[in-house]
């Protein structure tokens, strides 16, 4: 902190210009990416803003609360499966999106809970295996709900869903706004941004309230939390519902959306990309897995386009089909970060203000606990 | 509301096995208001064990104990903290990425009931009692005399500040019986003294004090009443000095008689 420039040292009139700075751009992030990058990327946005949303969700459950749920896309389904079915020609029932949103998180959160209840006596790789479980669970179920008695369409999925719609105000297509012409993916944009937005305010407020210190208790020793008085049991309950209404939401976001789901977008690999956000981007720092979220989502598409022309330019050719060297780079970097930033890219702001507080020396104390730990 | 003299714990014929080893068996006890009361033994004598019970973190396989009129058989630990009975850990265990203040933040859970409601909205009443909090954090860090480091990592601290840390978290739920396993393990005898000082102090404020420790000086020094513990069963009770001229407490500890 010592070399940092007068200008960008923490004060109260500083923040204030940094967040002007950052709500403006975040309200032209679309139409500058639209300009610079294309109609895609903005749509890559979008997906950030939802993948933000899941892994802020996450993030309580298994940043807060300290308990690894590897079946979180589960909630995700409920969510997008909820808004599917009550707004689609599937069942001919078109209810508004603001209805269906809240009805899918309603069953999202029950759902956490169901799920949390038989999982209370379990712990850390116990708890993993479980969850995975469960999450697996629903897909199949998803996958399998359409015969005797049709309900999902099975892995055809469900198409032709509702786009989210206000009264005759509908983000399906494009709109006049105060004069300017608003596409689709713009507006989703905006209400993407709006619930993100929303959901960070929740996270913050959490994180600094009786609950949130008692999920952190639990995270960090469930025995003194619940020889301190705290009933385990329901704050353990509280954290998964919590989240679950969070991943609830993001899928009847993501179903209005993309207009069609299906139980391919549920698999295990969709759960453990969310994880890889919240513990990538640093567990418990909400900052930390937006910055995640983030990186997740636009890094993989930045290789998927930008892989194969490079390869063009360096050999003449294309040596290594994209798609898979996508995923060779993405491993590389996550193990790179876990093995130079093992506590996630930017951590927990308490480890910061702890190390400002006292500078050096207790840098110091900090290195030889964490040597002595290994 | 306190009756001096007047039991606060009654424990009446408590057992506790593991497979075949009797962990405790038929251990009778009672505790008054505001003493200080010392339980020793050698080790593997079921101290721990009826900590552990104590605080239901263990259930007991026979007999019950009351606490403050009320009759326990079977608890959660959280019933039990409600109850007024607070501990700390022989392997100190605090919540080692919280600073000190939030730790002992968190001993104040039990005492306060802001929910989801109140984190979110921050209302007027919800703000009061998230000041209280750290208000009541803050005195207990300058009670046990570490508020020097009150935004210093649990992990970070020196080893006597944990254990003193570990008795404030404690303090914050209010209790009515403190009880400490082995607070002066590991420590010199300077902090030693000051740990005696403290325990006094907080017997002093009306809080009843059970406490496990190897130190027989702290024990001789400090405890109005000592029971001894060998093998899970009580072979002793009494004043220090009679305690400790009692000859099976002596083959107990020496390990020679029958």
């Amino acid at each position: 902190m010592r070399n940092v420039p007068d200008f960008l040292r923490p004060n109260k009139r500083n923040a204030w210009l940094a967040f002007v700075a950052l709500g403006l751009l975040l309200l032209v992030l679309p139409f500058a990416t639209d300009a610079l990058l294309g109609r895609g990327w903005v749509r890559i946005v979008d997906f950030a803003l939802l993948y933000i949303m899941l892994a802020l969700g996450l993030n309580i459950v298994v940043g807060y609360a300290g308990l690894l749920d590897l079946g979180y896309v589960a909630f995700f389904a409920v969510g997008a499966y909820t808004y599917a079915l009550l707004g689609s020609p599937q069942f001919g029932l078109h209810l508004p999106f603001w209805i269906v949103l809240p009805i899918g998180a309603t069953l999202a959160c029950i759902f956490g809970a169901l799920l949390g209840a038989p999982t209370l006596k379990l712990r850390g790789d116990y708890l993993a295996i479980v969850t995975l479980g469960f999450g697996e669970i629903i897909r199949i179920f998803l996958n399998n709900l359409n015969a005797p008695l049709n309900i999902t369409n099975g892995p055809q999925g469900i198409s032709q869903i509702d786009a989210i719609r206000v009264a005759e105000f509908s983000l399906g297509r494009s709109q006049e706004l105060f004069g300017i012409t608003l596409p689709s993916v713009h507006l989703h944009y905006y209400l993407f941004l709006a619930l993100t937005l929303l959901v960070i305010f929740i996270s913050l407020r959490l994180q600094d309230s009786r609950i949130g210190r008692a999920w952190m208790a639990i995270r960090e020793d469930e025995v003194a939390a619940s020889a301190m008085g705290i009933n385990t049991r329901n704050i353990k309950l509280l954290a998964f519902a919590m989240g679950a209404t969070f991943g609830g939401v993001a899928g009847g976001l993501f179903a209005g959306f993309q207009g069609f789901v299906s139980p391919e977008s549920f698999s295990l690999m969709e759960s453990i990309m969310i994880l890889c956000m919240v513990v990538l981007g640093g567990m418990g720092n909400i900052g930390g897995v937006v910055l995640g979220g983030v990186l997740l989502v636009v890094l993989p598409e930045a290789l998927r386009n930008g892989a194969g022309p490079v390869q063009q330019v360096l050999f003449g050719k294309t040596l290594i089909d994209p798609e898979s060297l996508r995923m060779l780079l993405f491993g590389v970097a996550l193990i790179v970060v876990m093995l130079w930033r093992p506590a996630g890219l930017w951590p927990s702001s308490q480890r910061q203000r702890e190390l400002e507080a006292h500078d050096g020396e207790a840098q110091q104390e900090q290195d030889t606990v964490y040597d002595a730990s290994r | 509301m306190t009756h001096p003299g007047e039991h606060l714990l009654k424990l009446s014929g408590v057992s506790k096995h593991f497979g075949g080893l009797a962990a405790l068996s038929g251990v009778s006890l009672h505790i008054k208001r505001g003493e200080i009361y010392g339980l020793i033994g050698p080790n593997g004598a079921g101290k721990t064990t009826l900590f552990n019970i104590l605080t239901g973190l263990y259930q007991l396989d026979g007999g019950s104990f009351s606490f403050a009129g009320t009759s326990f058989s079977c608890c959660k630990p959280h019933l039990l903290a409600q109850a007024g009975i607070a501990r700390t850990f022989q392997n100190i265990r605090l919540f080692p990425n919280m600073t000190a203040l939030e730790n002992i933040m968190v001993g104040r859970h039990l005492r306060t009931h802001s929910g989801i409601w109140a984190a979110l909205t921050r209302h007027a009443a919800a703000r009061r009692e998230e000041r209280e909090i750290a208000q009541r954090a803050l005195e207990l860090l300058r009670y046990v005399g570490i508020h020097r480091h009150s935004h210093t990592l649990a992990k970070n601290l020196s080893y006597g500040e944990q254990r003193r840390l570990e008795i404030a978290r404690a303090l914050a739920t209010e209790p009515k019986l403190l009880a400490l396993d082995e607070p002066a393990a590991g420590m010199n005898a300077t902090e030693t003294e000051s740990l005696r000082v403290l325990l006094q102090t907080i017997r002093n404020s009306g809080v009843t004090v059970l406490l496990i420790e190897h130190d027989v000086k702290l024990i001789m020094g400090l405890c109005d009443r000592v029971a001894v513990l060998d093998y899970g069963k009580k072979i002793a009770e009494g004043v220090p000095a009679e305690v400790r001229n009692d000859p099976a407490v002596i083959a107990a500890y020496i390990g020679g008689g029958t």
